[in-house]
């Protein structure tokens, strides 16, 4: 025995070199294996960044690959135009113009979403042998939206000359079926009017993509979210929840007054959100605890990033123990400084109308090469719960009181049942002026489509925004 | 045509890489060079079949004749430097020699793409490095007297990195190096091997406590000039081969520690101290909040690795040139690029492979002088690798440092050859280690059978002996 250790101690020379050997071969071993996985991970970012030249040298080989509709209507090619130079032509104008995008002059929509594909190239080695005989370029994978001509047109047609937005999606799937911002530009030509497009400093702020960058003051829209914390306290009791409206409601020498001071009579909870009383919110919103309603602002993604990747705003909307009962007053109409997007607003109508649960929007449904390969596919994802499926079941029940006995009444009795919740947002207090909001999905026992509006400065939303959700669920449902 | 000849040897040589660097880790399978013959046979042919890949691509690519006499030079260079080396040196470790011969051909080729004349220049640098090397191991063999000037050697080093602080040329904000006569020299390459005999020397010699005292503050003056002349990257690679070695001899990892901690709030006052330092952390933590300037550098090099994918897109492929220094401290990364990331992890594999083998050799060889010598370059090669590709890929913030054998640069290039080469005289000497041993064992069996046969006798004669009375 004494021997075999005597024997064992031997044959370690040298314990810091071994130890040495294998500090360094760890080291090497993470390294490598983290230069792998950033290349690999971060190669779109990277290869999208503007002080990136290789892009260049794939435009050189490659030429900019297709965007399609989901049922294959072509949104945007290339052309190499009489000056031997590539352009890029959109089919349909200006009707796709902001969620389709840009490519020249930096890139925006669904060209700066896709670019990395767009500019790559995955045909065989053989077809790229054969036109380079040619002299020609590879073609670039081509990129299959979500999107629906029809819908997008009836939106972009139903919005006329009015400024807003329309976003429109499949609230199972995630699916982004149409998104209209108006004023718009025309892709076609946007690089001979990029000066005065970028010089243009009047409110039109064409560029803007309003559906997911425009930050408006959601009105009473936002009592889905002071109804959701609301709930919250009070799941098995609302029903008891009772108030006299008098058209004005004063709170401290802080006063809130209906729409048009309308006087609402005697409310209970579900008619107070159908009506969209004003008074009967406020009081709402004094009920709750400030660390509940802050609680479901940020379960409800305000003041935070949204699972989107094309360029957004965050919304915003604070509480805390130090808000004044003005401003909580406000908070609960949706009124003050709360802003947010009308993407935004179509994800938390998207949870209610699936269970509670938030698909992550999106945009791209697959990338194809010219010779017909799968190159990437995307499949709907769940992002996130929001709410509890009761309390998702709640809403919608409120929801569909709003269009049965309330605001949305321009919807009754259709071939399809829908639900929603109106706005009327008051953005300037010296005047009544108002944007028309709808967020909405039919039908609402199984929603198939979830629609959100709003037009600037037009006046109520039961008067101007429904009329446009009808239209697109008409669209939709193959209504005449 | 053409694009079949690029396309098909991407996928070439990549195999014909990890069939080397397999082969290489096989190597410490078996414990004799002979019996790793078979080893390096085939090493030999995957290594000259991935340089005739690129160089296809490259001709097919630019449709130039002139890299084709480029080409057959190199292969003649190369080929000699492996046949003389096993003629001369037979007991020599081959795989390094493999390993280095195939890092200066990958070296060479990323050159060539990125500047022909550079490329060229290096090469004459390469050819009159390994003439000057080929002494190098029967000098080590021969002349023990080299480990007798521990502190002249430091003394020599200090006052080159010193004269090069005070009359250094600035280049590239770091006064690293001076030339003359059209040759840029950069002194603290040299003096890393001047410095590692040094350690080794002191470090043999010391009995007690205040010998290692004096050894360190030594080191410690070498470090501080290189901080001084901004030169960061090898400041650090002496003070790592410091802390290595000082473990090493006196098996304490205690030592280790102390220094780590000591390193460690060094480099707290040095980020205190240098905003140089701290923009090249910021630009580590975030290289694009910066983009257009501190941060261009590393972003441009990510850019790089990250567009190549894993089989690269070919010599010629990409835009490596869009990295500023990429021959020098980014060549990982135009490898990456147009080579592939596969092509670049195995390439680093192989600078394990060759550290690993360095190790080896130091851990068995019995001179405690040259285990420290060994092992020092052991470390500083592969602690100088580590910091250029991590530095490139934002795994570590950046300092500046050449790749050995692969990144252009006279003084890199010629130390790293002779450090090689000391290792091959190490090899040397521990065969003759091993001779000396075997002939021990022998004259000591030798003497057991004399001793057991006169037991034999003796036994033999009492119990025989008698009888025939």
């Amino acid at each position: 025995m004494a021997e075999e250790k005597t024997k064992k101690k031997k044959k370690i020379r040298s314990y810091p070199i071994l130890v040495l050997c294998g500090f360094y071969a760890a080291i090497f071993a993470v390294m490598l294996i983290y230069i792998s996985a950033y290349s690999y991970n971060n190669r779109q970012v990277l290869m999208d960044n503007s002080f990136n030249t290789r892009q260049q040298i794939l435009l050189k080989q490659n030429s900019r690959g297709r965007i399609l509709s989901r049922d294959g209507d072509v949104l945007a090619y290339s052309e190499v135009g009489e000056d031997g130079k590539e352009k890029r032509v959109y089919p349909y104008g200006k009707e796709f113009a902001h969620v389709v995008g840009y490519s020249t002059n930096g890139k925006a929509g669904i060209e700066a979403l896709a670019n990395y594909y767009l500019i790559n190239t995955s045909i065989d080695l053989s077809e790229k042998v054969a036109l380079d005989t040619q002299g020609s370029k590879y073609p670039g994978d081509y990129c299959v939206t979500t999107l629906d001509v029809d819908l997008q047109e009836v939106a972009y047609n139903a919005l006329s000359a009015r400024k807003g937005a329309v976003v429109v999606t499949n609230p199972k799937t995630g699916e982004v079926l149409a998104m209209v911002s108006k004023p718009d530009y025309d892709p076609g030509t946007i690089q001979q009017e990029w000066d005065s497009l970028i010089a243009d400093t009047s409110p039109d702020a064409k560029l803007l993509n309003r559906a997911t960058q425009g930050l408006y003051p959601p009105g009473s829209t936002f009592k889905i979210v002071t109804s959701l914390a609301y709930i919250k306290e009070h799941q098995q009791d609302y029903n008891n929840y009772r108030f006299s409206c008098v058209g004005r409601f004063n709170y401290e020498g802080e006063s809130i007054s209906c729409y048009h001071g309308e006087n609402h009579g005697s409310l209970d909870f579900i008619k107070s959100f159908a009506e969209s009383c004003n008074s009967s919110y406020a009081n709402i919103g004094l009920s709750i605890p400030r660390n509940v309603f802050a609680d479901t602002l940020d379960q409800l993604l305000f003041n935070q990033e949204l699972p989107i990747d094309v360029l957004y705003s965050k919304s915003s909307a604070h509480i805390d123990d130090n808000t004044s009962v003005g401003d909580v007053m406000q908070l609960s109409i949706g009124q003050g400084a709360t802003s947010m997007t009308p993407m935004h607003l179509n994800m938390i109508t998207c949870a209610i109308a699936n269970e509670g649960e938030l698909m992550k929007p999106y945009f791209v449904s697959g990338i194809k090469s010219e010779d017909g390969k799968n190159v990437k596919n995307y499949s709907p994802e769940n992002y996130k719960r929001l709410m509890s499926a009761l309390q998702a079941d709640t809403l919608k029940g409120m929801m569909r009181q709003v269009v049965e006995t309330g605001t949305a009444s321009k919807l009754k009795g259709l071939s399809y049942t829908a639900a929603g919740k109106t706005g009327s947002a008051e953005f300037n207090t010296s005047t009544s002026d108002s944007h028309a909001w709808f967020t909405g999905f039919a039908p609402a026992d199984d929603p198939e489509i979830c629609v959100t509006i709003i037009v600037e400065d037009a006046g109520s939303g039961g008067s101007f925004a429904v009329p446009i959700a009808k239209r697109i669920f008409d669209a939709f449902f193959g209504v005449e | 045509m053409e694009l079949y000849v690029t396309e098909i040897s991407k996928y070439v040589i990549d195999a014909f890489m990890l069939i080397y660097v397999i082969e290489a880790f096989m190597t410490f399978r078996f414990k004799t060079e002979k019996k790793r013959k078979g080893i390096y046979i085939r090493q030999i042919i995957c290594m000259f079949a991935v340089q005739l890949s690129c160089f296809i691509q490259i001709i097919a690519r630019t449709g130039k004749p002139v890299y084709l006499f480029f080409f057959a030079f190199q292969i003649v260079i190369f080929a000699s430097v492996l046949m003389l080396f096993y003629v001369i040196y037979p007991e020599g470790n081959r795989l390094i020699i493999n390993n280095t011969c195939l890092l200066l051909m990958i070296g060479l080729i990323i050159i060539t793409r990125i500047s022909y004349g550079k490329a060229v220049k290096q090469f004459f640098i390469i050819t009159a490095s390994f003439i000057i090397g080929f002494f190098i191991p029967k000098i080590i063999l021969q002349f023990d007297f080299l480990k007798k000037f521990t502190w002249i050697y430091a003394a020599v080093g200090v006052a080159a990195i010193g004269a090069v602080l005070l009359y250094g040329a600035a280049t590239n904000g770091s006064k690293i190096s001076f030339t003359l006569a059209g040759i840029t020299f950069q002194p603290s390459e040299a003096v890393k091997v001047l410095f590692l005999f040094f350690m080794a020397g002191a470090l043999v010699e010391a009995k007690e406590i205040w010998q290692l005292f004096l050894a360190s503050i030594a080191a410690a003056v070498h470090v501080m000039i290189l901080v001084l002349s901004r030169d960061l990257g090898s400041a650090l690679i002496f003070f790592v081969i410091y802390l290595a070695l000082i473990y090493i001899s006196t098996n304490n990892i205690g030592y280790l520690a102390l220094g780590l901690i000591m390193g460690g709030f060094a480099s707290i006052i040095a980020y205190k101290l240098f905003s140089h330092i701290r923009v090249r952390v910021q630009a580590w933590r975030d290289p694009f909040g910066d983009i257009a300037s501190s941060g261009y550098q590393l972003s441009q090099s990510l850019f790089g690795i990250s567009s190549g994918g894993w089989f690269g897109l070919g010599l010629y492929g990409g835009s490596p040139t869009s990295i500023p220094y990429v021959e020098q401290d980014f060549i990982f990364s135009a490898i990456a690029e147009e080579l592939g990331v596969i092509f670049a992890v195995l390439m680093a594999l192989i600078i394990v492979s060759s550290f690993f083998m360095i190790m080896y050799e130091g851990y068995f060889i019995r001179d405690r002088y040259y285990r420290l010598v060994v092992c020092g370059i052991g470390v500083a090669f592969i602690f100088q690798s580590f910091l250029t590709i991590g530095g490139g890929s934002k795994f570590i913030p950046l300092t500046g440092v050449t790749l050995p054998l692969v990144s252009y640069g006279g003084t890199s290039v010629l130390v790293t050859i002779v450090m090689m080469m000391i290792v091959e005289g190490v090899c040397l000497i521990r065969t003759d280690e091993r001779f000396e041993a075997m002939e021990r064992r022998r004259e000591r069996m030798a003497d057991k059978k004399a001793a057991r046969s006169s037991d034999y006798y003796r036994d033999y004669e009492r119990d025989y002996g008698r009888r025939e009375d």
